[in-house]
């Protein structure tokens, strides 16, 4: 049975995302226990917010040690959504700078607008192009879109981070891959076919 | 490139959808929940649900009919209605709401659009504008349910709430609403080019000829409509294929 733990740590849309899962055939559990997390077969770390709030709310948990230790020493796999991948970075600059769970080589920064691309928040459907080849995209198109909701965004120091990019405001990093470790900056729980046929390539993992 | 999105808009009114002209004569239109999966069959961009009595009947939002609605709703989703506090949010976020849409209590309580920008995030704050043209040219902008005059210009009501904190603008223009006689494109281009935050246009799409407008002639970032899709043949997908044809990126 694929048990995936969806990580509560005050920070919204849980429901979505454990409605999702449950649509891809896993069996979502929400929850902020340590039991829970050691049981799970897979987790996934959602989250909608600042960054410090987000920080914040999981060291005073004690998530950040279960979860790493969970992630880095025993290695299932985890997928970040939004706020949950930024925050697996070292640093992030939303609501102060605040340090991350650092399992990446990476930081957190505000979208900078360009003049053909002014609108800050990143609000709707755009493109993701697979950048190397990953299980989380196994069978989905490069340049599909995808729903994102953000005006922050990962910045890798380690080029090999990168799973995808999308083009706005330059170019960012739209999802990544290091080992057991996954995350995308869109909403694959309302990305409709596409996002589904991600999340059941995470559960699937 | 981002796409633009069209966006159906479903108006509750107790347990049931209604859709009205110029915010008034409302007919009942059906049931919500049906509606819901079939925009979600469809795979439309996004939906937008305002429960339009919430306000002036001092509820609180309808935290379980959200709930349903957001189970079988898997794409993105925005609620407005009587939405006054940092609670009303959270629970909302919690049982699926992708967005939250303010207007009367972003007029009210100004300060309440920064705490919840700062708490949830920008991107999930959209401020609702309904606003109407004046006899004397000007626009005016409008709370519960259009039925409040509040003597504010709504460009610079925009962008105070831009400074405030929120992540989008929905633009609704009074006069056009349920009309089908295509947006207000004045209102609509002097609130997007005033803002840097993306603006959905509203009110007065009958055609996709309309929609193309508000994209292209009012720099709308998204259009949203509700009688279009309820009282004519016309769909969204049809809309994405003529803004397509017209060069217009949408996802299709």
């Amino acid at each position: 049975m694929k048990k995936v733990v969806i990580i509560d740590y005050g920070m919204g849309n849980l429901d979505s995302v454990r409605r999702a899962i449950e649509e891809c055939g896993g069996t979502p559990i929400i929850s902020c226990e340590k039991q829970e997390i050691n049981q799970a077969s897979h987790i996934v770390l959602p989250g909608v917010g600042s960054f410090a709030d987000g920080m914040r709310n999981i060291c005073q948990r004690g998530l950040d040690e279960w979860l790493t230790e969970r992630a880095l020493q025993q290695g299932i796999p985890l997928l970040g959504i939004c706020l949950g991948m930024q925050l697996m970075a070292q640093k992030g600059l939303e609501g102060g700078e605040t340090t991350g769970l650092a399992w990446l080589d990476a930081k957190v920064e505000k979208l900078q607008a360009t003049s053909a691309e002014k609108r800050i928040p990143h609000i709707g459907w755009n493109e993701v192009h697979v950048s190397v080849s990953s299980p989380l995209f196994k069978g989905i198109d490069s340049g599909k879109d995808f729903y994102f909701v953000h005006s922050y965004h990962l910045v890798a120091r380690d080029p090999d981070l990168a799973a995808a990019t999308t083009p706005y405001c330059g170019q960012f990093i739209s999802a990544i891959a290091k080992d057991n470790l996954f995350g995308v900056q869109f909403h694959p729980e309302k990305s409709q076919k596409v996002g589904f046929k991600l999340l059941r390539n995470f559960i699937s993992l | 490139m981002i796409k633009a999105r069209v966006m159906p808009t479903l108006l509750v009114k107790g347990f049931g959808l209604v859709k009205g002209v110029r915010f008034d004569s409302w007919r009942p239109i059906g049931s919500i929940m049906q509606a819901v999966k079939v925009y979600n069959m469809r795979e439309v961009d996004e939906l937008v649900l305002l429960d339009i009595r919430a306000t002036d009947d001092s509820r609180m939002p309808d935290f379980s009919l959200i709930d349903d609605i957001a189970d079988e709703c898997f794409m993105p989703l925005t609620v407005g209605g009587g939405i006054r506090s940092i609670d009303d949010v959270r629970k909302l976020l919690q049982v699926g709401a992708d967005k939250i849409a303010i207007n009367t209590a972003a007029v009210e309580t100004p300060g309440l659009v920064s705490v919840l920008s700062e708490k949830f995030g920008a991107q999930c704050i959209v401020i609702s504008i309904d606003a109407k043209k004046l006899a004397n040219g000007k626009y005016e902008v409008f709370t519960h349910s259009a039925t409040k005059p509040t003597g504010l210009d709504p460009v610079s009501f925009a962008q105070q709430m831009e400074r405030n904190g929120a992540g989008e603008i929905l633009l609704t223009s009074i006069d056009r609403d349920g009309t089908m006689l295509g947006y207000d494109l004045e209102l609509i281009q002097m609130v997007s080019q005033a803002v840097s935050i993306p603006v959905i246009a509203s009110g007065g799409a009958g055609n996709y000829q309309h929609m193309e407008a508000a994209l292209t002639e009012a720099n709308a970032t998204a259009v949203a409509a509700s009688s279009i899709f309820q009282f004519t043949q016309q769909t969204p997908i049809e809309a994405k294929r003529y803004l397509s044809d017209h060069g217009i990126k949408v996802r299709i």
